[in-house]
């Protein structure tokens, strides 16, 4: 019935955090083994050109995954992405093609309003309709997706096409780095700030956490869950521009069936389907780890229909591994909850 | 010391949920540094004024003022920044967030760049947690947390809004002895400071311990308020309860015949605890007690829909099959649920459907449901019950409540049971439709099957049962035959008060 300074509280806390934690370095450990094996049986896998190629097959990956766990953390889900992609790439290439002066900020900065609307047209839907957001964005998938074919017509952009100043700004590096990877860190670190150590980053755990206690906390419900629709678009536009930019041929099919390999890597990532935890930063090792998946499996000669199985475990076993930590977290802050002897 | 002038005054205020009007014209006032006790029947209003301070509901009518001036609290915000605290029965919390997080959560402290200062966040918490003197980690998680705790994250939670109203919907029903007193030290310390508390239970006890002042409010109405110490609690009592009972419950005098139920140390740990008691052929008996006594957890029991830890079951002599409704179905045992929508009905079937559901084996031939059979049987019944609808393929969910609520009597009735348990028959429908609901337990009862019911209306429960069984806190407290059952003695009986008429 006292309160006193509670020795011995951040030693505990620390053990906690470590199996809270245990996600993330599960991921990285995962990478790691995953990395070693493939390198061993065949070297080229650590070559520049491969390893150049993971990362920008990530940067795309992570951008699109950042959004959706803005979107997820609110107990919502975006299934549109994939279209999203598929409409600001083709916006950005009809654009560029036309106006081969444009420079390239203005490309991103299209695409990502692009995305934005679309985002934001989501959100509405969501909030105003009171519709699940699987079924709002599941439409929007393939709306936007119509909307593309509608408009291409069966043309395609090619990259002779495109100016070559875009075309550069896909396979430019800054010290060695690929400005694509350091657009989609930029993402990833913005964001994972604001939502740690930002009252509306907190704010989109507390209502994913319990969107019932988020209302009677006062907070913005509503516009909250708006706003990370938003994110989540313009994040896929912004991933759109990349796409244009490393592929150079775009059309009206770019980005189909993405949306499924964005909602693993943030599965795998340890975001919780069920909204209130997780973070960017897993989201985002959760794409990397997808991706070098991916090419591994080329490397090692391995049938690429493989790939899809073995993407599908993981999620299960993520799922799994989550359900374990979460059982057992459950436990212990039971066991030490009682302070009333 | 109260304050000389109000805090916070309720003028006048109504609210209607459609048809029914939750509260009707109420007024009181609260002074700081005064607890305050809302005390009524369940189903007085007094939840609906909660939610009115806190800005979930609006009144249709009247005005809350703050020091004097009138204030819209239309959202939960605006409470807030009001400085309206409220704690509910189950706390809102967010599992996955930190207590400190918890506690500050819309005014979080600020660093550089607008950022959350996290040590003094935590510091924050652990001030109050000092101040409470309490000691909960602030960087938990909050999930985990038992329901005592988690109050006390609320009232933290306040402490931290400087809120100078604090309103707390029966913080201890669901806390042990220690933690009533823990929480009793909190709620003082809170009101020495200034706050002005209000304080809403069913146990008196807690409410002489705690408050200055008590209004009591019934059927929504205010109907008065008074210095705890100048009323007793009998009085509070008949307040709470001085209704006219109507003739509205034309229970036919039955003699009883054979024992149909016979519960012999049901217990389910920790809901409630050794339950015996039978039931007769013909006889109507009534489960009474608070909301969350466990009332409808001991009738769930029996029919199998939850589990038990010990006891025994028998229908007829035989011993029912714990946790299976099927075999208690079989036993002649039928259950009308406390909640129809979920547990009663599936809504987007057609009413014959529903009616047909738990007999769709014996209407069917070959294993195929004919239509024919389905519609007599259903068109039967629902012409016994008078219930009104368009066509017997309509969906049941376009029924009216009261209609609604006699689909299902009726679905379970053509199954000809033994024993009818049924759990708030009555709730949420109208008087007319109430009244046919009565009609048909009595004259169930008269056929010589042995009625259950569940009820939180007591002037239904005095007016339909031959027996009212009282329970209060997980058991059974009180037996009581048609002739002693008033609402004093039920209420007493509930609320664990000697009877002192």
């Amino acid at each position: 019935m006292t309160a006193v300074g509670l020795p011995g509280v951040t030693a505990r806390r620390s053990s906690l955090d470590l199996v809270l934690r245990a996600r993330e370095l599960g991921i990285v450990l995962a990478l790691a083994l995953l990395v070693a094996v493939t390198a061993i049986s065949n070297p080229r896998f650590l070559s520049g050109q491969s390893i150049r190629d993971i990362l920008l097959g990530t940067a795309i990956l992570a951008v699109l995954a950042v959004g959706q766990a803005v979107v997820v953390i609110t107990r919502n889900i975006d299934l549109s992405v994939g279209s999203v992609l598929g409409l600001s790439a083709f916006t950005v290439g009809t654009l560029l093609r036309d106006n081969p002066g444009l420079p390239v900020v203005f490309a991103l900065l299209i695409g990502a309003t692009v995305g934005a609307i679309c985002g934001s047209v989501n959100g509405v839907l969501v909030r105003y309709g009171n519709v699940p957001a699987l079924v709002v964005t599941l439409g929007t998938l393939y709306v936007v997706r119509g909307i593309t074919y509608f408009w291409a017509g069966g043309q395609q952009i090619n990259a002779d096409e495109l100016p070559a100043g875009f075309l550069e700004f896909g396979n430019a590096t800054l010290l060695g780095i690929p400005y694509l990877v350091l657009i989609a860190l930029l993402v990833l670190v913005v964001t994972g700030i604001v939502l740690r150590n930002y009252r509306v980053g907190r704010e989109l755990y507390a209502m994913g956490s319990s969107p019932q206690a988020a209302k009677l906390a006062g907070i913005a419900v509503g516009r909250r869950a708006i706003g990370a629709f938003l994110v989540s678009g313009a994040l896929a536009g912004l991933a759109g521009v990349l796409f244009a930019a490393r592929f150079g041929t775009i059309d009206a099919a770019a980005g189909t069936g993405y949306e499924l390999n964005v909602v693993a890597a943030v599965v795998v990532g340890g975001v919780a389907v069920f909204g209130g935890s997780g973070t960017v930063w897993g989201a985002a090792l959760g794409a990397l780890l997808l991706t070098t998946i991916g090419s591994a499996l080329a490397v090692l000669e391995i049938n690429q229909f493989w790939q899809q199985a073995i993407v599908g475990g993981l999620i299960l076993l993520a799922i799994g591994a989550d359900r374990l930590v979460a059982a057992r977290v459950a436990a212990r802050l039971k066991k030490r909850g009682s302070h009333v002897s | 010391m109260p304050t000389q002038t109000p805090v916070l005054c309720v003028r006048e205020v109504s609210k209607s949920f459609g048809a029914v009007a939750a509260v009707r014209e109420v007024s009181f006032d609260l002074y700081g540094g005064e607890a305050h006790a809302l005390v009524g029947e369940n189903g007085a209003g007094k939840s609906t004024i909660v939610k009115m301070l806190a800005g979930v509901h609006r009144p249709d009518d009247g005005t809350i003022e703050l020091d004097g001036t009138p204030v819209e609290l239309t959202t939960p915000a605006d409470a807030k920044a009001a400085g309206i605290a409220v704690i509910y029965q189950e706390p809102a919390l967010f599992p996955d967030l930190t207590v400190a997080e918890n506690i500050a959560m819309g005014h979080q402290p600020l660093g550089r760049f607008n950022t959350i200062d996290r040590a003094a966040m935590t510091r924050r918490a652990e001030q109050l947690f000092a101040r409470l003197g309490v000691s909960i980690e602030p960087n938990r998680p909050a999930r985990g947390l038992s329901i005592a705790d988690q109050q006390l994250v609320e009232i933290a939670k306040a402490l931290s809004a400087d809120a100078r109203v604090v309103v707390m919907d029966e913080p201890t029903a669901a806390l042990t002895g220690v933690e009533v007193e823990r929480l009793f030290a909190v709620a003082r310390s809170l009101r020495d400071d200034g706050a002005a508390l209000v304080f809403i239970s069913h146990r008196f006890e807690e409410i002489t311990a705690l408050c200055e002042r008590v209004t009591i409010m019934r059927d929504g109405r205010h109907v008065s308020t008074d210095l705890v110490a100048e009323v007793t609690v009998d009085e509070m009592v008949r307040r709470m309860v001085g209704r006219e009972l109507g003739a509205l419950f034309p229970k036919q005098d039955v003699t009883p015949g054979v024992v149909v139920l016979s519960v012999e140390g049901l217990s389910r740990d920790p809901v409630f605890a050794d339950i015996s008691f039978e039931v007769r052929a013909g006889e109507i008996v009534a489960l009474a007690g608070l909301v969350g006594s466990g009332r409808s957890e001991v009738v769930q029991s029996i029919f199998g829909v939850d589990p038990r830890d010990g006891g025994s079951v028998k229908v007829s002599g035989r011993t029912l099959k714990p946790g299976s409704p099927r075999a208690a179905m079989a036993a002649g045992v039928a259950l009308v649920p406390e909640d129809r929508r979920q547990q009663g009905l599936v809504m987007d079937l057609s009413i014959e459907r529903n009616v047909t559901l738990p007999r769709s084996r014996a209407l069917s031939r070959l294993g195929f449901l004919t239509g024919g059979s389905e519609r007599r049987s259903a068109r039967e019944w629902t012409a016994r019950l008078r219930t009104k609808y368009g066509r017997l393929g309509d969906e049941v969910g376009t029924l009216s409540g009261g209609n609604q609520q006699k689909v299902v009597l009726a679905k379970w009735l053509s199954m000809a049971p033994k024993l009818l348990i049924v759990d708030e028959p009555t709730r949420g429908i109208d008087v007319g439709t109430k009244a046919e609901v009565h009609r048909l337990m009595s004259s169930l009862a008269a056929e010589g099957v042995a009625v259950l019911m569940v009820s939180s209306e007591l002037p239904e429960v005095l007016g339909m049962a031959d027996r009212v069984l009282v329970m209060r806190e997980g058991r059974l407290v009180a037996e009581l035959d048609r002739a002693k059952a008033t609402e004093e003695s039920v209420m007493f009986a509930a609320m664990g008060q000697e009877v002192s008429v």
